[in-house]
């Protein structure tokens, strides 16, 4: 095991900003949770909505992927 | 210990290897004009995509054989998409979104090959392909509306103090499309790779009770299948509701 303090420090960084990906789990269940309980009430209006579903997903997903952008900044571009 | 040390060797399987990007002939330094995995495996993809297609039209019959059907079904879906999503003034665009959603979606599928590579899992080749939409997306913008365009940011329906701050807000949002756009591809692509070779690599430490990794790495395998479908459909429908503000900016 060698290396500098800096690495240690921007590893250490970067798996904690993996814990953002957890906000980013729960944004997603929340949709994915909100457009089931819908689409249960409402079978009949399910079907149109499932675009949105996705783009409901993705747009909660994004803040996610930030998370794993620093954490990739942190590892590839110190 | 034999065991021991072939637990080891097992061990010093990297899972981020298999993104590495090299040439295929030799192994060289990899220089601008040497022919990477990356490029072959993108030709095999548009390879894969012109075989498809022309295979599947070849025939073209008002009784659709199994083949044609399935072209015809990925047609209409993307169409459909682009109609519901974007408007039926965006059916001009139709053509790159279409090629778009298949290049993105050969190239997921074929990457699940064992020992194959995924060009999409590499945030250059996904920035590319957003970076197209994004580029493209505000020229339309501007042409179709001119300064108009930027009526996307200054949303009339907000309250008159809110407005300014909601202006920041949204052109913060607009300039990091292409990052997510592109992140999320890339980033779903290689996390799933990077989990399967990881298990791999517990079947490889585990000896007689590997069987339990294995059926692990089958169940990953078809949860990866459906990512690959979702991811591309995600990246295609996001073209879509991007195509959709610029070709009406007012909300």
């Amino acid at each position: 095991m060698e290396g500098d303090l800096n690495t240690m420090g921007a590893l250490i960084g970067a798996g904690l900003a993996c814990t953002g990906m957890g906000g980013a789990a729960i944004g997603v269940g929340h949709v994915a949770g909100n457009y089931l309980a819908g689409a249960l009430r409402n079978p009949s209006a399910a079907q149109s909505q499932t675009a949105m579903l996705f783009i409901g997903i993705a747009f909660a997903e994004a803040f996610g992927i930030f998370s794993f952008l620093v954490a990739l900044l942190l590892m590839f571009a110190l | 210990m034999a065991t021991d040390t072939e637990a080891e060797k097992s061990l010093e399987i990297h899972p981020m290897d298999q993104f590495l990007v090299k040439p295929v002939l030799g192994d060289g330094p990899l220089m601008w004009y040497s022919f990477s995995n990356t490029a072959m495996w993108m030709g095999i993809t548009l390879l894969g995509i012109i075989i498809f297609l022309i295979v599947g039209t070849r025939n073209r019959a008002y009784v659709p054989d199994r083949f044609q059907m399935v072209v015809e079904l990925i047609y209409g879906f993307v169409r459909n998409m682009v109609q519901d999503v974007a408007g039926r003034d965006a059916l001009p665009y139709f053509p790159y979104i279409m090629t778009a959603f298949m290049f993105v979606i050969f190239s997921n599928v074929l990457g699940l090959i064992p020992m194959s590579f995924t060009p999409t899992s590499h945030i250059a080749v996904t920035a590319t392909l957003a970076l197209v939409v994004f580029i493209s997306v505000t020229v339309i913008g501007f042409v179709k509306h001119g300064l108009g365009f930027l009526g996307l940011f200054w949303i009339s329906s907000a309250p008159l103090p809110l407005r300014p701050v909601l202006a920041v807000i949204e052109i913060m949002s607009y300039f990091v499309r292409p990052i997510s756009h592109s992140i999320r591809l890339a980033g779903n692509m290689m996390a799933g790779h990077a989990m399967i070779k990881v298990f791999a690599a517990f079947a490889g430490v585990m000896g007689i009770g590997s069987f339990v990794p294995i059926i692990a790495i089958s169940a990953v395998y078809g949860l990866e299948l459906l990512v690959a479908f979702i991811q591309a459909y995600v990246f295609t429908i996001l073209t879509c509701v991007y195509l959709k503000d610029a070709l009406h900016p007012q909300h």
